[in-house]
């Protein structure tokens, strides 16, 4: 069963100013998480991805549709019923939200005291998870005194205090820079792994996704246009706009501006081709090539991990060597010779003629 | 200078007065700005407790009384403070007058050091599950402590400042002092006492006030 589920999910603001249209911040979303899960939302600032994940611990309320904790329906609970819903949910945000009052070990505390329970226990859960994140020594600390990524370690520390079952991430590592980011990614995967937690990841940055998500959402004014394996979204994208999402970290295929520099130094053909694992026998395709006499050069491309498997695009400019040698042997160029190489390759793989 | 001398204890008792109106009204108009402050924020558009018609009528409310100024105010209040502490007249009367004020505008004080918490850390509480009255309490207040401090440092000077009319209703102080031996009297020297007095106490208060401020943000 999945362990949060939206069925037909709408957000809807009031106008900003009278006489103006409603704002529709979530439009009919449906969304399954299961249990076990990391699940990434990805999309550009203002896709309705922070409201989105607000309506699952309902720090946000839906205007209309379910939305399932554990398959109950908190969408028209009250807000009194609703605060022991959020204390099975921890959330982290991109700007930390320590208390600045608060030493580290009050803050990893705070969900303890709203859940009053007794004293002991939470000193023995704090200790617990300052340790977990690496920070035992800096319990008396305060917030001004740590780093941000030691800051966002604090955030995800009081986050599981209370031993909740789904942690919503709002783009926790926004705010980092990339090293201390891989740091808060891995822990995340750690809080995965090693306490069986659902985790929802907010982000606009994909290279998170590609680091901890195993499923992805692609979020656009509103809507999911797009969803599914992180694997299949990245390297098969449906929709233009998780295109663009995936074109961002995902180099392959050269931009408008690289191809001219590209046509300028190969006067020849330019073809690019894709390549998945488990789907496209790369040694195969460039031996069609190697049979046909067609030399080529890798002009441009990129193959990528993400969860163990690879996939990418290589451009090559080709050229018939036997044409070279005796002009006369083939038509101009050594076209057909070509053209009939790519039928070929193109029963293995996708082949793109760049112009 | 021989007449200071022989009005030192008539010195003594009337800063005595001024302590005991402005302690009373930094906690009854303290209490009340809290009050008021805590309601503006509270029931501000997107806040905890988002009501429109009463964050107006509060809003109105406030910007009412704080323009008005205080030796009209005493005598506008006075069949209030009739109604409400039984007399019109003395340091009693003065006292519900000034807190009354000061409740007013310390609430925008207190309402502008509270806007300077940072939402996120509002929105962290409610998502750990805290209610609104733990809210104010384990977040908002603490979160603000600082500000807050200095604030109320800020409005002591305001009271000091009120309490010297209340000789006009009948009460004591410093104020009064001043006015009855220094300025009818024709005696410069004794209302500069008076002066030295308000400003060392000012100054002690300050001082207190920075500290405090400065342990609650740990700078």
């Amino acid at each position: 069963m999945a362990i949060v589920e939206l069925r037909g999910v709408s957000k809807v603001y009031p106008p900003h100013e009278k006489g103006g249209s409603d704002v529709v911040a979530i439009d009919d979303v449906s969304l399954s998480v299961e249990a076990g899960d990391v699940y990434g939302i990805i999309g550009y600032s203002g896709a309705g991805k922070s409201t989105l994940v607000r309506l699952v611990n309902a720090l946000e309320r839906s205007t209309s549709g379910e939305i399932l904790i554990n398959g109950r329906d908190i969408a028209g609970l009250p807000e009194r019923e609703l605060r022991t819903v959020r204390l099975g949910i921890g959330m982290i945000f991109q700007q930390f939200n320590l208390l600045g009052s608060r030493s580290v070990a009050a803050n990893v505390s705070y969900p303890l005291e709203v859940a009053r329970r007794p004293k002991a226990e939470r000193t023995k859960r704090v200790a617990e998870m300052l340790d977990f994140v690496g920070l035992a020594d800096k319990a008396r600390a305060y917030p001004d005194q740590l780093s941000g990524g030691q800051k966002q370690r604090v955030g995800i520390a009081r986050a599981l205090a209370s031993q909740p079952a789904i942690l919503l991430a709002d783009e926790a590592t926004s705010a980092l820079d990339p090293e201390t980011t891989h740091e808060v990614l891995d822990l995340l995967t750690r809080v995965n792994r090693e306490f069986g937690v659902t985790i929802i990841v907010i982000t606009h940055e994909m290279d998170v996704i590609q680091t901890i998500a195993s499923k992805v959402a692609v979020m656009d004014q509103g809507r999911v246009i797009e969803r599914g394996d992180v694997f299949d979204v990245f390297s098969n994208p449906q929709q233009p706009a998780s295109a663009r999402f995936v074109s961002t970290v995902v180099k392959g295929i050269p931009s408008a501006d690289e191809l001219a520099v590209l046509r300028g130094r190969h006067p020849g053909r330019i073809v690019t081709l894709a390549f998945r694992d488990n789907a496209v026998d790369q040694a195969r395709v460039f031996g069609e090539f190697a049979r046909a006499g067609i030399t080529f050069e890798v002009v441009f491309g990129g193959i990528n991990e993400v969860q163990g498997r690879s996939f990418g695009h290589l451009t090559l400019a080709l050229s018939d060597a036997a044409a070279t040698d005796a002009p006369t042997t083939a038509g101009p160029g050594g076209t057909d010779r070509i053209d009939a190489v790519l039928d070929r390759v193109r029963t293995l793989t996708t082949v793109t003629e760049v112009r | 200078m021989e007449s200071l001398i022989e009005l030192l204890p008539q010195l003594w008792k009337a800063a005595g007065e001024t302590l005991y109106i402005v302690g009373l009204t930094l906690f009854f108009g303290g209490l009340g700005g809290l009050i008021v402050g805590l309601g503006l924020y509270l029931t501000r558009g997107g806040s905890l407790l988002a009501n429109k018609p009463v964050f107006v009528v509060l809003n109105l409310l406030v910007n009412f009384v704080r323009p008005i100024p205080f030796i009209i105010f005493l005598a506008a209040a006075q069949p209030l403070a009739r109604l409400v502490v039984g007399t019109g007249i003395g340091n009693n009367a003065i006292i519900f007058t000034i807190s009354l004020a000061a409740s007013f505008a310390m609430g925008r004080i207190v309402e502008q050091n509270l806007l300077t918490v940072t939402p996120g850390v509002i929105e962290t509480a409610r998502s750990v599950g805290a209610g609104t009255g733990r809210i104010i309490f384990t977040v908002l207040l603490p979160e603000a402590l600082g500000p807050l401090i200095l604030g109320y440092t800020f409005i002591f000077v305001a009271l000091v400042d009120m309490s010297a009319v209340a000789g006009y209703v009948g009460g004591g102080g410093l104020g009064n002092f001043a006015l009855l031996y220094g300025y009818r009297q024709f005696n410069p020297i004794v209302t500069w006492a008076a002066v030295l007095l308000i400003i060392v106490l000012v100054q002690l208060v300050q001082y207190l006030g920075n500290t405090l401020a400065r342990k609650a943000l740990r700078r």
